[in-house]
Order: C-alpha cells, then structure tokens, then sequence
C-alpha cells in the first residue's frame, strides 16, 4: 500500500486533521502561542466563533456538543488562557460531554523555565479530563488528533485536552493522516454479557414493583426509543435524573418525572417502595440518592452503564451489565414478557396525585412565581425548544415544571452544577441547532458569570431567548440558609450594598435597586429587553420575545423568597421529602 | 487488608504522575509502590501494595483501568506468587561489635556492601517480615540510615 504524504506544518496539519474529523464549527480565542494555528483558520471553511472568554467558549462548544451529540472543540492560547478552560473542562468531564481542547503552549525548548504566558496545563487538567496530551513532536500531531477524537466521542464520552507547543505548530514534516487509532489501553465493551441480560431479564419479568431509573447515558447511547419499547411492553415507570431529562417523554402516563433532592413525590415514593430498580446510563449520585444506606431499601438493582466503574461505586448491585445502553436494551426487549398495568400503577398514581412541587401562580405581594412562566414557555413553544439552564433555584424549577419529550432538549450542568455554564452553552446550542427555537433560563446570580457573552450572541445573531427568573438573590443558597441556617442570609442578598446593616433577614421595598440592571445591560449589547413585574404581562412578553428574529431577554422579577419544593434535606431519605413550606 | 496490585503501564512520560493525581483524589492508600521498565521497552510494570477493603480494592483497580495508560491490571494477592523488596541499613559498627553485625547478617543472607570506621553498610532482599526482623535486630547497635524500595512481585509458573 502507498501511502500519500505531504510535507505540511504542525498549524497545516491541525487544519486538516480536524477537517478530517468532520469538524464544522469551532469555538475559539486566540493568543500568542496560537497564532500561527489561527494564521491558517483565517483561510479554513470551518465557522469560527469568539466567544469573549474562554470559558465561554469552552461553555459553548459543551453546549453544541450535548444537543447536536457531536463532539464539541475549543482553542485557547497558553497561560491564562489554558487555565479559563479548567471549569468547562470539569464540567464537561462530570457529565460525560465529549470535548476535545485544544491549547497553545510555550515553545518546547521553554517548556519548563516559567516563561510568559506558561502554565502547566496537562498537569492541571489531568483528573478533569479522560485523557490529555502535550505534543511532543509534529510527527506525533496527526495520530494524537485523531486519537483525541476518538477517545472523547467513545465508551462514556468526555473531554481531552491537546497541549501544543508554538515550535510543534510551525515545523514542516511529512502529514498522513491516520485511519485507525491503536490504543492499547482503551477498548471499551459495548456488548452487555449475556447471561446478565438473561438473568436481568428474567428478576424484571419477576418483579411486581419494578421501576426504571434512567440517567444521561440514555441519551448519549441514543436508547430514548429503546427504553421507551421496554417501559411500555413491561408497563415499567420511569424516571429520570437531571441530565437524564428528554430520555423519556414526560408526557407519558409512564413518567415519574425527576427524582432526588428536588424530584417529584411518586419519584422519590416509588424508588422507595420498588422490589426491582432498573438503573440505566447513571451513577447513583448523592442528589439523587439522598441517605445513601436507606435508599432503595426493598429493591434489587439492575445497573446498566457503559463505564464498569461506576457499577458498584456508590451502591451495592445484584445484577451489573457493563455495556452500551443502547444494544441492551434492545436484547432485553426481546426476552421481557408484556404485561399490562396492575396494582404497582395504581400505587403510583396516588403518589401523583399527592404531588406537591410547589406552584403558585403568584407570589407574594402579587409577584411573578416561577411555575406559571416555565409553562408558558412550554405550551407557547408546543414543548419543543431548547431549554438550557444556569445552576440553582431556577435550574430545579426548569427541570420541574417543563415536560421534556425528547432527548437533548434539556441541557443544564448537573453533576458539576457549574454557574456561569448556561448562557454561553445557550449560544453553543443555537450555533449547532440554528433553526430551532432556543431557551436559556438563568437566574439574576449564574447569568452574571459569563455576562459578556451578551456580546457573542449579538455579534453572531445568535436568536437565544434570555428569560432570568429574577429574585435578586443567591437563590437556592438563600433557600438552605432560610431553612437550615436560621435565616442567615450570609452574602445572598444580591441587593445588599456596603451601608447595608451587618445582618439583614428581611429585606424590603426600600432596599437599594439591584445592580445591574439587566435591561440596560442588554441594551448596551444591542440586544432588546424588557423587565417584566406582572402576572399578565409574561405572556405578551414571550410573544414579543419569540417574534424577535434576534436575541431576546427578559428580566422577569419574580417573587424574592420562593422555594423549591418538594426538598428531600442533605442528609435525609428520599421518603422523608420536605414538601412544602411550613405555613407561617 | 493489604492487596498487591501488578500494572502495566506505558513507558511515557507523566505516566506515574497520572497514577499518582488518581490515587489521591480517590483517596486511595498506597503503602509501596515501585516502578521499573519490563521486557518490552514500550511498557513499564508498577507493583502496588495498597491497604483497603475488597471494594476500595475493586473500585481501584476499576479507575486504573479507566486510565488510557494502562494496559492491564492484576490483583496478585492470592495468586502464588515471589516478592521481594529491598533496604540498606546503614547501623553503627566499631571494633567490638562489627563481627556481631556480620554473623547476623549472614544469618539473614544479607550483604555488607560498605564499611566505615564507625559503621557499615548492609544490604538485605526479601518479604517485609525478613527485613523487618533485620531491622529489629540491629536496632540496638544503632542504626543510622535506612533505606527501603517498594516490593516487586511475580506470580509462579506460566501465567
């Protein structure tokens, strides 16, 4: 066999490996020690979008990755620019997004000297990514590009870092670029054994009280329809964890919607009460758990995910198969025996019908309650946008009162809870979904941790709706210090100024104004705004919002001390929810 | 309990470092560790002896293998197996009790590889149980210096 080679520089290279890769878009900011990789994107076909920080960008490409299912990548420059992308890279890691960072570094024969703009960012990133690389020679580019690639979109995805020396982008050497990747320490197992299918199958036609429990890794693996197949042959309930929203419609008369910490009751009741927990494409994390040793109490569980390190980690489990959701389930669809609805969905629905989050459709004093606006949202939009989310009180509230029905409808950061994520992973999910109708739900705090992105979706006309569910508060630390601190609002009041008193539990009309005021700041980007007060004029609002062929935000000021409910308390059982406000 | 884990490793660099960064964000306790390149000049073996209860010891050798750099994991525990491990004790010596020093040490099959007015240097192989009684031995002529590798192992017959 010939191989065809061309003599090419390690920028070329990163240019033509990358279009290999069927790369489309990148999210990038440039610097000294990517210069001469941005000298050769200046004449590339890729779309190149500058975001005005790098994690930003980092947000983005996670955003674009997660609702387009292709792997996200993002350029920074050395230094500072490395260490911006720690956060997003940590993000993307705690939720399996596969990313692939590209980052400059100081020339090889500097490496090490502490020179300008050096950190050592292979070192820094190590337990925040699946694996990370520093190019050694240009030789090595191609084939560690390649091997990126794969490693991130494969197995149970995540980011990969690729370090690159200055020195390695501008030496010439002979470029062919590989078609296969040989790692001899990474073979991932897809195919779920069969006898543990077997014998899964077998414990879930026994079982009288069985109940899925379905996790991210049913919409990375692409199962949506397969568990969809299976719940309703078994006639099984389901419910999801947070990153798991949209694997399973949650307007089926299956759904249970989210359980943990801010799930729904009959969640939260029927993991309690099950006989059979089918765990799917998760990993029994503690918000999701609550008092690990009184979770699940009467249940076996089946645990299917694709990375055996998750299986037994946290809890003990009967029945473990270690593969590719996606395959087997389709082997367990063929050996479930139909059933039809029985008593176990008559207990359910009781616990339905108890369900208490906790929905008012005005606040106190008349103001705006979260609930009424995220349904709007859902019914003038037919439930089929896009909703990305910041972290806190609003992110639970979106995760509550939206029926996801599709899988990566609903993209929010929930392992890492990470604030400052939604906005600019917003803008990635319109630069991947440019005809679709994109949401972000942000609350007054998370919104201003990557603020100046307001200018990249104004550059890009990028069409997100901005709705801030604003209660000028840290919200859902506001929350924990209101029911389990007493009431001490330790620097969660975002109205608070330096003449304000030392404590303050009750803030009033004559507190001072909140800073900013998000309207005028949108303003300035040249991005239409309106706040809005009032029950009635959310509606209008949003139609306003949804004509605007551009960006939009509203800042909606909603009821300042509103909780999310129901609330199983750090610590407590998932029977043992809180689930409302003691009445004063 | 204390385990013995055989890795294999690539023979790169930041190989160790990455091991080590999973060990203590995991929290994993490593009591030795040794480290060395094998036949293959492209893989290096690490010996871990780690304490902990059977499912720290699963969830370890799990996350080891999560790690690109690693190709293969074995619990060597119950496996039979020869370990040895390796010190220098450097204990005082002076006319009286250097012939002493050197019956013990023969007794233990060990080495003197060094001598000094005052004291001598002693070489000793073996498990942790041997070494420690040597140590223990020469504890009351004074010992100076001493310096332990971390055990190797490898597991008997053809496997």
């Amino acid at each position: 066999m010939i191989i065809l080679t061309e003599r090419c520089t390690g920028a070329e290279i990163f240019v033509k490996s990358l279009s290999r890769e069927g790369v489309e878009t990148i999210f990038g900011y440039p610097g000294g020690t990517v210069l001469p990789i941005y000298d050769k994107l200046y004449d590339s076909d890729f779309e190149h979008i500058l975001p005005h920080h790098e994690q930003g960008g980092i947000h983005a490409a996670d955003g674009y990755a997660r609702s387009t299912g292709k792997t996200g990548v993002v350029i920074a420059t050395s230094g500072p620019g490395a260490t911006n992308l720690v956060t997003g890279l940590a993000t993307a890691y705690m939720d399996s997004v596969p990313l692939v960072a590209f980052t400059g570094q100081v020339p090889s024969h500097m490496l090490g000297t502490d020179a300008f703009q050096e950190a050592d960012i292979t070192g820094i990133s190590m337990p925040i990514t699946k694996h990370n690389y520093l190019v050694q020679k240009t030789e090595n580019l191609a084939r560690i590009i390649k091997e990126a690639f794969h490693i991130a979109g494969s197995g149970r995805p995540g980011p990969i870092l690729v370090d690159i020396p200055k020195d390695i982008m501008m030496q010439e050497v002979e470029f062919a670029y590989p078609d296969r990747v040989e790692l001899r320490g990474y073979k991932p197992n897809y195919r779920g054994h069969p006898l543990q299918i077997k014998k899964a199958a077998k414990k879930i036609n026994q079982s009288r009280k069985p109940v899925f429990y379905a996790g991210g890794g049913v919409i990375i693996s692409g199962a949506s329809s397969e568990l969809r197949q299976l719940a309703e042959k078994a006639q099984i309930p389901v419910t999801t964890t947070l990153t798991g929203l949209g694997a399973f419609d949650e307007r089926s008369k299956l759904s249970l919607g989210m359980l943990g910490m801010h799930g729904s009751t009959e969640a939260n009741m029927a993991i309690s009460h099950a006989d059979l927990i089918i765990a799917v494409g998760c990993r029994f994390d503690d918000r999701v758990t609550g008092k690990l040793d009184e979770f699940a109490q009467e249940a076996e569980i089946i645990h299917i995910d694709i990375d055996p390190a998750e299986v037994g980690k946290r809890v003990s489990i009967e029945i473990p198969i270690v593969g590719d959701v996606k395959g087997i389930l389709t082997e367990l669809n063929k050996k479930v025996t139909e059933k039809s609805s029985n008593g176990w969905g008559t207990q359910i629905q009781g616990w339905k019908d108890m369900d208490r989050r906790q929905y008012r459709e005005t606040g106190k004093n008349g103001r705006l309650s979260p609930g009424p606006i995220i349904e709007e949202i859902d019914s003038l939009t037919d439930g089929d946008a896009f909703i990305v989310t910041e972290v806190g009180q609003h992110q639970m509230w979106a995760a509550q009162f939206f029926n996801y029905n599709r899988p990566r409808q609903f993209i929010t950061s929930g392992g890492l809870g990470t604030m400052g994520y939604g906005f600019p992973a917003s803008l990635g999910v319109q630069v991947g979904n440019k005809d679709d109708l994109v949401f972000l739900l942000a609350g007054d705090g998370s919104f201003q941790m990557n603020i100046q992105e307001l200018a990249t979706a104004a550059k890009n006309n990028l069409p997100v709706k901005i709705v801030i569910l604003n209660n000028q508060y840290l919200g859902m630390v506001r929350q924990w210090q209101e029911m389990f601190l007493d009431k001490r609002y330790s620097s969660t009041c975002l109205r608070r100024r330096a003449d304000c008193p030392p404590h303050c539990s009750e803030p009033d009309e004559d507190c001072p104004e909140m800073i900013p005021d998000f309207v005028k700041v949108a303003e300035a980007y040249g991005i239409k705004a309106e706040k809005i007060t009032k029950p009635e004029d959310v509606k209008p609002a949003l139609e306003r919002a949804l004509a605007e062929p551009g960006p939009y935000l509203l800042d909606c000021l909603i009821e300042a001390e509103e909780n999310v409910f129901p609330m199983v308390p750090p610590g407590g059982s998932l029977y043992e929810m809180i689930l409302e406000e003691e009445s004063e | 309990m204390k385990h013995t884990v055989a890795v294999q490793v690539a023979n790169e660099s930041g190989v160790l470092a990455r091991i080590a960064s999973l060990f203590s964000r995991r929290g994993f306790n490593i009591e030795s560790l040794s480290v060395g390149q094998t036949e293959k000049e492209d893989v290096s073996r690490i010996t871990l002896v780690v304490c902990g209860s059977q499912k720290v010891l699963e969830q370890l050798e799990k996350q080891l293998n999560k790690l690109i750099v690693v190709y293969k994991v074995s619990n060597i525990t119950n496996d039979p197996a020869v370990s040895r491990s390796m010190a220098f004790i450097k204990v005082r010596a002076d006319y009286a009790t250097r012939s002493e020093i050197i019956q013990i040490v023969d007794v233990f099959r060990g080495e003197i590889v060094d001598v000094a007015n005052d004291s001598v240097m002693v070489e000793i192989t073996g498990d942790e149980g041997k070494i420690n009684a040597m140590e223990e031995l020469l504890e009351p002529y004074g010992i100076i210096e001493l310096v332990r590798t971390g055990k190797i192992a490898m597991t008997r017959g053809k496997k």
